[in-house]
């Protein structure tokens, strides 16, 4: 038997959670599931299964290419994976909106109990992952024949070097007429994406406004960072659901976490605790946010970040 | 159309968890349990859609021990109908959440189901997906707006780029995001309404599902701790330390 994992892309490019989930597929595979397959559907799509295909640790591409698969929609989806599950013990997906959206839904028809959001593996069929927004780790064995998985992206840095793996094409039954695609509105920006970027810089309430975010996206621009928010920085409308990082957000762990005007919630905690290094501005001394900080500046952040983007400026030179 | 909403009784999103002892669990013995969060966002949502004139009945359902009743009534205080509650020991798990529902499902009828995406204790996000498979019916998950005309709805979903909008037709299943709506506060003069309100109580045997659970626990541990940091005095400081001791830019 072996591992299949599902490919997270947008029919151009892969997306580098897919490199977490393999890598989780492959500590998996090692522990007696076998080898590493992964799925790429979508539309007109081989140039993803290409790079799929260089990726560590994958003996196989199956590549489902059909207009139906082009969009993600889990209603076409879910039916593919059930089709190929047979083949496999594991299906595995990174734990983002998209495998979110699809994996339960595969689950259920294959009758058998998801497995959410691991972050660790202890052997084939058991499995760390975080419950109550990270503030306990539960081990959980499955007894389900398959094991149908989603995949905490930071907990699995990407396997390094390249492979070459063959493609070998593969059919669904298309599209199941559920439900349509309308359209997307998708956030553009020219900064690395939230959940892979090395340094991050999230702004929260203390923000005030929508506005004042180019004050961290100067500083994010000095150091190649990516902007981020709290879920009260998004609420509040200051910017988009997508920058939102915490528990029902996204989770991250870059090398530097820098959080401006962030009391540090539970909820949002869940969501960056596992950086490398933490930095804290607040003008609340007694924000529990310094207590997950490595280094705490307390203090006027529209004071000191305007200070922060000119000693970086400074330094570069 | 009736309306139906699954409510989930969770601990307080404000509680700070503590792993018991014996590492078998989070200790919930005298912890304030409530509504989870994004299931009162999609009692809202249903609440709503009965103003609009698009639903006419919401049915609240809450599965787990006796004392779900109490989220079963936080619901009708808020403005629900009437609720349904299947009554087990047994601990649920999202696929026979799933199977339970889709039975009180096939029982009452509704054409659209409403939960929260997420449950903020065991954070599987799971029992939308799961129910609207087994159903057969389309899924809007991640919901931050509907729009519902003649038995059409546009959902717009929260995704990890930004936003999606995909339609489909009703009956189908929604879980509900942060950006739907804010949930309503009950009223004194609801909260008394809401104990007249009728709330049937079903076994899964009655409903001939098992809901035996698939996933083991083996144990539940704490996470490790991150220890404190130090206070910087200024942002020379912070730079020089982020440079030279912790090398990360």
């Amino acid at each position: 038997m072996s591992v299949l994992v599902l490919a997270e892309h947008d029919n151009k490019a892969l997306k580098p959670a897919t490199l977490n989930a393999i890598a989780a597929a492959a500590e998996i595979g090692k522990a007696g599931a076998g080898d590493v397959h992964v799925l790429v559907a979508g539309k007109d799509c081989r140039p993803v299964a290409e790079a799929a295909a260089r990726a560590a640790g994958v003996a196989k591409i199956l590549l489902a290419d059909d207009p139906a698969y082009e969009h993600g929609l889990a209603e076409n989806m879910a039916p593919l994976l059930v089709k190929l599950a047979s083949g496999y013990s594991h299906l595995l997906a990174p734990a983002t909106t998209s495998g979110k959206n699809i994996m339960p839904r595969a689950a259920a028809l294959l009758d058998v109990m998801q497995i959410s959001d691991i972050s660790g593996v202890v052997s084939a069929d058991t499995f760390v992952r975080p419950i109550y927004a990270g503030n306990a780790l539960a081990t959980v064995q499955s007894r389900d024949p398959v094991k149908i998985i989603t995949v905490r992206g930071t907990a699995f840095p990407p396997l390094d070097g390249t492979g070459s793996a063959p493609i070998e094409a593969v059919q669904g039954d298309g599209a199941s007429g559920k439900s349509e695609f309308v359209r997307a509105e998708l956030s553009k920006s020219e900064r690395p994406e939230l959940t892979s970027a090395r340094i991050i810089i999230s702004g929260g309430r203390g923000m005030q406004s929508g506005d004042n975010f180019h004050l961290l996206e100067k500083v994010a621009d000095r150091l190649g960072a990516a902007v981020g928010a709290s879920r009260a920085a998004v609420d509040a409308g200051f910017v988009p659901n997508d920058y939102q990082v915490g528990q029902t957000g996204k989770i991250v762990a870059p090398d530097l976490y820098i959080a401006v005007g962030i009391s540090g919630a539970i909820q949002h905690l869940a969501g960056m605790k596992d950086s490398k290094v933490i930095v804290a501005i607040n003008k609340d001394e007694e924000a529990p946010i310094f207590s997950v900080a490595d280094y705490g500046l307390v203090g006027d952040l529209f004071k000191l970040v305007p200070e922060l983007e000119e000693e970086l400026g400074k330094r570069q030179q | 159309m009736k309306a139906l909403v699954a409510v989930k009784r969770v601990v307080d999103y404000n509680v700070k968890v503590r792993v018991k002892a014996d590492r078998t669990g989070v200790e919930t013995a005298n912890v304030k349990m409530s509504m989870n969060p994004f299931d009162e966002i999609a009692v809202e949502e249903a609440l709503r859609l009965r103003e609009a004139g698009k639903v006419e009945e919401i049915i609240v359902v809450s599965l787990g021990i006796q004392q779900c009743q109490e989220t079963i009534r936080t619901a009708l205080a808020m403005g629900a109908d009437r609720g349904v509650l299947v009554q087990t020991d047994v601990e649920l798990q999202p696929l026979a959440v799933a199977k339970l529902l889709k039975a009180v499902i096939d029982k009452e009828g509704p054409e659209l189901v409403i939960l929260g995406k997420q449950a903020i204790d065991d954070d599987c996000s799971q029992t939308g997906q799961m129910l609207a498979a087994l159903l057969g019916w389309p899924q809007a998950t991640f919901a931050s707006k509907l729009v519902i005309t003649d038995g059409s709805v546009e959902a717009t979903r929260e995704v990890d780029g930004g936003l999606e909008t995909i339609s489909f037709k009703l009956p189908a299943v929604v879980t509900t995001d942060l950006r739907l709506n804010e949930p309503r506060y009950a009223s004194l003069p609801n909260i008394m309404k809401a104990k007249k309100k009728p709330i049937v109580t079903m076994t899964p045997e009655e409903l001939g599902v098992d809901p035996t659970p698939r996933l083991v626990t083996l144990k539940v541990e704490e996470p490790p701790k991150r220890g404190g940091g130090v206070k910087v005095g200024s942002v020379a400081e912070l730079v020089d330390k982020l440079k030279t001791e912790a090398r990360v830019i």
